[in-house]
């Protein structure tokens, strides 16, 4: 499966390279334009391979009761902008709104033993929410980003029942106000994009981890997998470390240590 | 042989009528749930980020899968050569065609962007199995037309075994499609399985013949033409065989979930503790649809009357209901395992859903809507008996197969 699975991206990434072509010249503003703007190479909107965007998240510092990374998360890309619409029920609300990280606290059966961590989209070099997706929507970029095109979404919502990771959500409501960066529409799938936004203006961060350092956790690391020397991949050469549902064979870009 | 005369459906006008009003009445509110779905956003639907596919996913996959099957009588007759069952063919891609239409109307009017349904025809990922089945559905559409015409048309009927050996082929990859949408979403347990194609497969031979029946009886009843008793119990014992298979391949279903280890807990929500879902399997599944009916099919004297064949048949659909409920929602709510061996406490804000079952109730304007799709096949299977010669004049077994009459007498 994961040797078929190369080809057909490399097929699908130079079709959506034409289709997201066309869409950015069709469409005004939007995640598109803002790509193509910032390196006017690839096909892909100009990231490459030559990076593979990722994470280490470290669960023994991820401390209880923090929500700083979800904050951030929310205001980095106007997930706090969302509004429950009149009339509908307040746990329904939190169950239909936008997340694109939660946090999850476990505990393990055996043992007792509590273990926060923050979950978002894994970044999965195999991603099954790509390759269900019928209009090629959901999409990767080169540098292992996972994120979709609100152009091309029908709102079908097969990519959602298809992830492991229930990193997906869908717009159930009107949206009334976001941000540029960050678009949003009813009926739309969306999910973590590793804040693409920065990355794309040159800007090696992601507001989650930022917002864990500047509270002195460090549970975070955000950074290059392929770097050998960056700090990603020091970080996790020190702790082992391994992948949620590792069993599936996704190679996720996000790793986990101390699970 | 005697020639089979095809006359139009002969029902009295105000009957007729009455009967399209009553069906756009349905359609018409089905469209307003649609809309009224469509401008506020899902919201309002019982769906959430846990349950993301819910009642007109249910009535979708249902009515696609239905259509499939209910081709199975005109190949039976075509491809097998069963010449009592030629009669019944034009009837069985009528409704194909019906069914398939409502069913897909229905999938389509959930999307979040149905205004994108253009995007949906010309942006394809060839890699989704989504993607295949949109080209699936409307090949089939196209191949069921054109079967038709093959048995209409003098000119055509030559060539109506190559094409109704190609429609029935490709209604088995259609089924087996329709299966693999969610055979192929390896993050969900209830799916993780190479049995729900062919578990699909009989459930569209059961489903579409109930609905090819009732829709027969009616018609047939409205207008007073015959059904023989000889037609009654092929049609009855065919009906048999295809809801024993379902429950024979419900079976397998479980014991290979069960099985495969991991999946036991998957098993023991859908099979003992799983509150609605596994009242739904057990009495709308299983019972509703699986046992009752078998019960009335085998019984010596229920089975000679038409009418407790309807029941039978009528059933076999509501349980077929059921059954679609239960995989495609029960398998949702349940949580999806990610970390083995822990429990989890908290996932994101309170009200957000992981690690214990979802909660969803549907709302009406999905049911009405799912309801819509129903209505929109039926009116289609009406007004196509109406106005074109798709009912035989006669089913009554000497018209139908004067030789196997003979022999019975
Ligand atoms: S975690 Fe889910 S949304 Fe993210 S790439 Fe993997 S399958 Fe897609
Ligand atoms: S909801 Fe959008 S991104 Fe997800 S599979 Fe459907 S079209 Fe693709």
């Amino acid at each position: 499966m994961k040797n078929e699975s190369e080809p057909t991206n490399q097929g699908r990434r130079d079709f959506l390279g034409a289709a997201a072509g066309l869409t950015a010249a069709a469409v005004a503003p939007g995640m598109m334009l803002h790509t193509v703007d910032s390196e006017a190479a690839a096909p892909t909107g100009g990231v490459s391979d030559a990076h593979r965007w990722g994470l280490l998240v470290d669960t023994s510092k991820c401390a209880d009761g923090c929500t700083a990374c979800v904050d951030a998360c929310d205001q980095e890309n106007g997930l706090n902008l969302q509004s429950q619409p009149l009339g509908d029920d307040e746990l329904k609300w939190q169950n239909q709104r936008a997340t694109w990280i939660r946090k999850v606290k476990l505990q393990d059966n055996l043992t007792g033993q509590v273990t926060n961590l923050p979950l978002m989209c894994q970044h999965c070099e195999h991603p099954p929410c790509v390759d269900v997706c019928p209009t090629g929507a959901s999409f990767k970029r080169a540098d292992g980003i996972v994120m979709v095109d609100r152009h091309t979404c029908i709102g079908c919502r097969y990519c959602m029942m298809a992830c492991p990771y229930k990193a997906r959500s869908f717009i159930h409501e009107q949206v009334d106000q976001k941000l540029t960066r960050a678009p949003r529409g009813k009926g739309c799938v969306e999910s973590c994009n590793l804040c693409a936004h920065r990355l794309d203006t040159g800007d090696i961060s992601t507001a989650c981890a930022d917002a864990c350092s500047a509270e002195g956790h460090q549970a975070l690391v955000f950074g290059d997998l392929k770097d050998p020397t960056g700090p990603l991949r020091q970080a996790l050469a020190k702790k082992p470390n391994r992948q949620i549902r590792q069993d599936l064979g996704l190679n996720t870009g996000v790793r986990y240590a101390g699970i | 042989m005697k020639r089979i005369v095809y006359r139009e459906w002969l029902v009295e006008p105000q009957r007729y009528w009455g009967l399209l009003a009553m069906l756009a009445g349905v359609i018409a509110v089905g469209g307003l749930s649609a809309l009224y779905m469509e401008h506020e956003g899902h919201w309002v639907t019982g769906m959430t980020n846990s349950v993301v596919w819910g009642t007109p996913h249910v009535f979708a996959v249902f009515l696609i899968i239905a259509a499939s099957g209910a081709l199975n009588v005109a190949s039976i007759g075509t491809v097998f050569d069963k010449t009592a069952y030629k009669p019944l063919a034009r009837l069985s891609g009528l409704l194909a065609v019906a069914l398939l239409v409502g069913g897909l109307l229905v999938l389509v009017l959930d999307l979040g962007r149905p205004d994108r349904l253009l995007v949906a025809m010309t942006t394809y990922n060839f890699s989704s199995i989504f993607a295949w089945n949109i080209f699936l559905y409307s090949g089939f559409a196209a191949i069921v037309i054109g079967y038709l015409w093959t048995m209409a048309e003098r000119k055509g009927n030559h060539l109506q075994k190559p094409v109704g050996t190609f429609a029935f082929l490709w209604r088995l990859a259609l089924t087996t499609g329709t299966g693999s949408i969610f055979g192929f979403l390896v993050g969900r347990e209830a799916y993780d399985t190479a049995i729900l194609a062919p578990l699909f497969v009989v459930m569209s031979f059961a489903y579409g013949l109930a609905i090819y029946m009732l829709v027969l009886f009616y018609a047939f009843d409205a207008d007073g033409r015959p059904i023989g008793p000889a037609m009654l119990k092929r049609l009855k014992n065919l009906l048999g065989l295809f809801v024993a298979a379902v429950l024979y391949f419900t079976l397998v279903y479980h014991l290979t979930k069960l099985y495969g280890a991991k999946n036991s807990d998957i098993e023991a929500f859908l099979l003992i503790n799983g509150g609605l879902y596994t009242a739904l399997f057990w009495v709308g599944w299983v019972l509703i649809g699986g046992l009752i009916p078998l019960g009335i099919i085998y019984h010596p004297e229920l089975n000679k009357q038409r009418d407790w064949i309807a029941t039978a048949s009528a059933l076999v659909v509501a349980g077929g209901l059921a059954a679609m409920y239960v995989i495609i929602i029960g398998s949702q709510a349940y949580p999806q395992e990610m970390f083995p061996g822990h429990s989890v406490i908290q996932f994101g804000a309170p009200g957000d859903v992981g690690g214990r079952v979802a909660p969803y109730s549907p709302s009406f304007p999905e049911l009405l809507l799912g309801l819509g799709g129903v209505g929109v096949a039926l009116l289609i299977t009406a007004v196509g008996i109406r106005v074109l010669q798709f009912l035989p004049e006669s089913l009554a077994d000497r018209d139908v197969d004067p030789h196997a009459s003979a022999r019975h007498a």
